[in-house]
């Protein structure tokens, strides 16, 4: 399907549907996640069936600060949508999308090890990529690049502002 | 329970049965946990597998990843946004052209601008040649671990002409950064085209050997042909794609279903096999050889025609200019001249260019390549700035590890280790 077709499909639905740069991007309400993306699913004209990848973006200062994107692709068809759900920093919590998309495990652990986004229901949500006992998450704006101890003989890695680099 | 004995008894290795109780007389019962990994030949890199065992059967796999985690993500949200492919290249490093392509292709995208044509070709020619020497490492360590000593030695003989080739265009053997935002960052040497004709002669008949050596031979057929099953259904459940995946009999290729850098006019074909199991992928990425060769001499043919390799819109293209001198690949001595001693603006353009880089429009984009082990992802977000707001890879080889434990539980140790290379992980993929 053409992305305005496929955008004009999804609108049927998720109202908040636009076309950018030949890709199609729907907002939904948290609470309509898994309601939304069974229907994404099932609609045969769609048939989102197949997910690609699930990462945030952390936006600080700006409410909802951090966003939940979902990568769909529909094997049939080869077309592709991405759904995404923003978060308060508040009350980071979604629902796991697992038991519709097993292959989203791994991708909510990493989310939440980088994000701390708390994914309900999630069936194993242990850390994934970082060493165990790490603190904070990452990949938040807030957090800088480098200043943190490794394990490694006690090496320090300086925040990158205070490294020489020549 | 059995009488103590009464003077001590030195056990020879053939009078212990390790099923039995030594105390007891009885079959033991318990499970027996074993840690395969991190540091293990058969693993890929730093994997690390958590296997329960009953005798030899796996009962629990669970994969534990993150050895290798670099934080390549974090890191290019410091960086111009052509340092970013000098980071994104480190991360699946057996096919570094294909990070660098999907990363440049986002960007690209975000810009709102297309390579010259040459640099396409150029783009899919070097993607290619990557394709055959990624399966030539996967056929080499996958073979090595099932014993078959002389296939690895040839994988390895056969990448070894194709990195002498990557060296030759891009100046390294990894992490090339060759594909830069805007194209390619140098044309191709004639020495290096040379090369290429030249892999292209011997190749057809080193992939024969590797099948008249693999093919029917009985033990690569045991320890293959029914291993590590993976349906069509549990792939897509999983998200597995690529050779796995077309294995199981699903016909996906981001290079035919979402066609990039030209490939629809390309002729070639995309294996399927309906078996399924690690025999099917061998076979499959054996014929995917021979499909990239087929684009390789097709992107040869287009390459008489000379043309621009870079974006002319000075705003984009990289200032540098690099030549091959005496001692290998440099800044050309004729551009230095220019920005040091000629033109005050030039030198300016050029400072600005390299410490500040390019501004990309605020958006999003996600840019699907067809990689060797699957679709390789770029979702690039863009706020408005000088340096990229969130640059998330999504790895085929992180997506496809997670099918271990289907592929593995309920068979044997020995066959955990075919199935695990028949995916053929990249560690560095993994866990960035």
């Amino acid at each position: 399907m053409k992305p305005a077709e496929l955008a004009e499909r999804v609108a049927i639905q998720c109202p908040d549907t636009l076309v950018a740069r030949g890709e199609v991007t729907t907002i939904v309400e948290r609470d309509d996640l898994l309601e939304t993306l069974a229907w994404l699913r099932h609609d045969e004209a769609l048939a989102l069936g197949f997910c690609s990848s699930v990462t945030a973006t952390d936006w600080p200062g700006s409410d909802p600060r951090l966003w939940v994107v979902y990568e769909l692709l529909s094997i049939e068809h080869h077309h592709r949508l991405r759904v995404k759900v923003g978060l308060p920093e508040s009350d980071a919590h979604v629902p796991t999308v697992t038991t519709m998309f097993p292959t989203a495990d791994w991708h909510e652990r990493e989310t939440h090890d980088f994000y701390g986004i708390v994914f309900d229901g999630h069936p194993d949500p242990r850390p994934l990529l970082l060493p165990d006992g790490w603190e904070g998450f990452p990949l938040l704006k807030t957090e800088e690049l480098g200043g943190v101890n490794t394990r490694y003989h006690g090496a320090f890695i300086p925040p990158v502002d205070t490294r020489t680099t020549t | 329970m059995a009488d103590a004995p009464t003077t001590p008894v030195t056990p020879r290795a053939n009078d212990v049965d390790p099923a039995v109780d030594a105390r007891t007389g009885e079959i033991r019962q318990e499970t027996m946990i074993i840690n395969m990994g991190p540091q293990h030949p058969s693993t890929h890199g730093v994997l690390r597998l958590l296997l329960e065992l009953d005798g030899e059967t796996v009962l629990k796999c669970t994969p534990i990843i993150g050895y290798l985690h670099t934080g390549i993500e974090k890191n290019t949200e410091y960086r111009t946004w052509m340092q970013g492919v000098t980071f994104v290249t480190r991360a699946d490093y057996l096919s570094p052209f294909f990070n660098e392509l999907g990363y440049c292709l986002a960007v690209e995208r975000l810009l709102g601008i297309e390579a010259p044509p040459r640099a396409q070709v150029i783009r899919v020619l070097m993607n290619e040649l990557n394709r055959i020497s990624s399966h030539l490492v996967w056929l080499a360590t996958g073979g090595l671990e099932l014993g078959a000593v002389s296939v690895m030695l040839y994988g390895f003989r056969e990448r070894e002409v194709l990195l002498d080739i990557f060296e030759e265009v891009t100046g390294l053997r990894m992490n090339h950064a060759y594909i830069r935002i805007g194209g390619v960052i140098m044309d191709l040497p004639d020495e290096g085209l040379r090369k290429i004709e030249r892999f292209l002669e011997d190749m057809p008949k080193r992939i024969d050997d590797y099948e008249r050596l693999l093919d029917e031979n009985p033990i690569w057929l045991e320890r293959n042909v029914g291993v590590g099953v993976l349906s069509a259904e549990k792939a897509l459940a999983l998200g597995v794609t690529g050779p796995v995946l077309r294995a199981a009999g699903v016909a996906t290729d981001v290079r035919k279903d979402a066609p990039y850098c030209g490939y629809e006019t390309y002729d070639f074909e995309v294996p399927v096999s309906h078996d399924a199991d690690a025999y099917a992928r061998y076979r499959l990425r054996l014929v995917e050889m021979r499909e990239s060769m087929k684009i390789v001499r097709q992107c040869l043919e287009r390459l008489r025609e000379p043309g621009p390799v870079m974006i002319e819109d000075p705003k984009v293209a990289w200032p540098a200019k690099l030549s091959v001198g005496a001692d290998g690949i440099g800044n050309d001595p004729a551009y230095v001249t220019h920005i040091m001693e000629e033109s005050m603006e030039a030198l300016i353009h050029h400072f600005k260019m390299v410490t500040e880089g390019v501004e990309v429009p605020a958006g999003e984009v996600y840019q699907a390549v067809e990689s060797p082990r699957g679709e390789l992802g770029f979702y690039v977000v863009s706020n408005g700035e000088h340096r990229p707001y969130r640059v998330k890879i999504r790895d085929p080889s992180f997506v496809n590890l997670q099918a271990i434990p289907t592929m593995v539980e309920g068979f044997l140790v020995a066959d955990a280790i075919a199935a695990i290379a028949s995916i053929d992980p990249v560690m560095g993929g993994v866990d960035r």
